[in-house]
């Protein structure tokens, strides 16, 4: 068992936007992040993928403080329609982060082969994303990380604008390739019953400067169902206690501007 | 098929009737200078195919092709190297709008000079006032890629060679296109324009030796011509143009749309 830990205080700076956000991720689990809009979501992420320096305290990944964007980690964003490359098949888009690991062109080739059929997508190596409807091109990203065999799997508000039933798909989807593949997942939303579906435990995070709010455990059993799972008293339990600690910091705090 | 026809009916419409009003309003034309078109079409069948052929067409297209590449290759790699390098292009945008805002045809004298009449002074002409749209473009095109496109590449570790080729490069290929297109034409300007200003051969040179000699129906033959191949030369590039940017009209409708097609 791996053992992944960051540890997070960030601080100075024009605006503050995370001021001291100290937690770990147990290796294998799925954490998720939740806070009001506006509260650095995106920021501690790109903090997490080594997109952005902290500018105080650190990010550790096994051990290791992270400096630039870590081997072991693949990230699917928010914004398909751009993170994707429109000029590229679909293929071409999952094959293009194996260049760089120098490895056959077959192997390449077999690892997108399967990644794309995990998600769901043989049939669709030669289209291009923008014949896909935004679900589909949501898999084709996530197909990307996985066949980037990453030890941690970061995704951005990943659901963010797609439909409600194809959002559902995309949840069980995510719970599929973590349950087959062992990947741990940090996953940003801000969608509540989304987090309490996903997560062994959700990070809940204050206003900016962004801190630790409380990290819930989410005890719900594995497989979980969009219908049983959500039906359960503990389910509606964890949504009001969730909800009731973002409401508390909304109200905490006087109106952002707008 | 219907619409297809209904379409080519409506493009061609018009210079069918202005080559058919042409023709008629020209034809008793007694006039030195404006001969009957019959006349212009009898001299241009002499002259063109396919006597003065090689003496006068393939060079300038030849000198075209020089210019226009070696303003391509030029325009894409500088325009690439400023897009990604802020400071020196900050050090070298005094000096390039400078040298854009000088209309070629007042450094007729100056290439000569440096020059002499030869091919090396068309072809570097014809170089030099097709660079700087497709510079400009091509830095406006790289610097405008996606911040999620970037941060994405460097996300999954893609770089050097892949990330300019793969990434950089295709995304700012709809606006290097865009410079492409008033490269081409700025291209063909200054292609006749340089023919004219001295040598031995080449349309330009063709058109006004023979309006200096008096052979008019020569010389409206010799626009014609020039008419041509400028739009021969513009309808390849928009064929190419679109098989290269196919992606781009896709990923386009989609954005707009806001959804997929499927």
């Amino acid at each position: 068992m791996r053992q992944l830990a960051k540890t997070y205080g960030e601080g100075e700076g024009a605006v503050e936007a995370i001021r001291d956000l100290t937690f770990d991720v147990e290796s294998g689990e799925v954490l998720c992040i939740v806070g009001p809009s506006g509260c650095g979501k995106t920021t501690l992420l790109k903090c997490l993928s080594g997109l952005l320096r902290p500018s105080g305290g650190s990010a550790r990944l096994e051990g290791k403080p992270i400096d630039g964007p870590p081997d072991a980690l693949a990230l699917v964003f928010q914004d398909y329609s751009h993170s994707l490359l429109p000029w590229m098949t679909v293929r071409g888009n999952v094959t293009l982060p194996l260049l760089a690991k120098r490895m056959p062109k077959a192997k390449r080739l077999q690892l997108a082969a399967d990644a794309l059929n995990a998600v769901g997508l043989d049939g669709f190596f030669h289209a291009h994303p923008w014949q896909l409807s935004g679900g589909m091109q949501q898999r084709v990203a996530i197909a990307r990380a996985l066949a980037y065999q990453p030890r941690l799997l970061l995704m951005d508000e990943p659901f963010a604008s797609v439909d409600a039933q194809t959002r559902a798909d995309l949840e069980d989807l995510v719970l599929d390739v973590h349950a087959r593949f062992g990947i741990t997942v940090v996953f940003v939303t801000h969608d509540i019953d989304e987090s309490i579906y996903l997560a062994d435990r959700i990070v809940v995070l204050t206003h900016r400067p962004t801190t630790v709010k409380e990290i819930v455990p989410v005890r719900l059993p594995r497989p979980r169902d969009q219908v049983a799972t959500k039906a359960l008293p503990a389910f509606t339990e964890l949504r009001g206690h969730v909800f009731q600690l973002i409401k508390s910091e909304r109200m905490g705090q006087t109106p952002a501007p707008v | 098929m219907k619409r297809r026809l209904a379409i080519v009916a409506l493009e061609l419409w018009l210079p069918v009737t202005l080559v058919v009003v042409w023709w008629y309003v020209s034809a008793d034309s007694t006039s030195p200078f404006y001969p009957p078109l019959e006349r212009i079409v009898e001299v241009f069948e002499d002259t063109w195919v396919f006597e003065r052929v090689d003496e006068d067409l393939l060079p300038s297209l030849s000198r075209f092709v020089q210019g226009f590449v070696l303003a391509c290759v030029c325009g894409v790699a500088i325009g690439l190297a400023l897009g990604l390098w802020t400071p020196v292009r900050r050090a070298l945008t005094p000096v390039i709008d400078f040298m854009r805002s000088i209309p070629v045809t007042a450094l007729v004298s100056a290439f000569i000079v440096l020059l002499g009449f030869g091919d090396s002074m068309k072809v570097s002409m014809i170089a030099f006032a097709s660079f700087f749209p497709i510079l400009l473009n091509t830095i406006d095109g790289v610097r405008g890629v996606s911040s999620e496109q970037l941060d994405m590449a460097r996300a999954y570790k893609v770089r050097g060679p892949d990330r300019i080729f793969r990434i950089i490069l295709p995304a700012a290929s709809p606006q290097i296109f865009a410079g492409l297109r008033v490269a081409l034409a700025v291209a063909l300007l200054v292609m006749a324009f340089s023919e004219m200003t001295g040598g031995t051969n080449g349309l330009g040179f063709f058109i006004l030796f023979a309006q200096d000699t008096y052979r008019i129906p020569e010389m409206w033959s010799g626009i014609v011509l020039l008419g041509l191949v400028g739009y021969a030369v513009n309808l390849c590039f928009v064929l190419v143009e679109r098989w290269v940017l196919r992606w781009h009209r896709g990923w386009r409708a989609m954005t707009e749309s806001g959804g997929g097609v499927v």
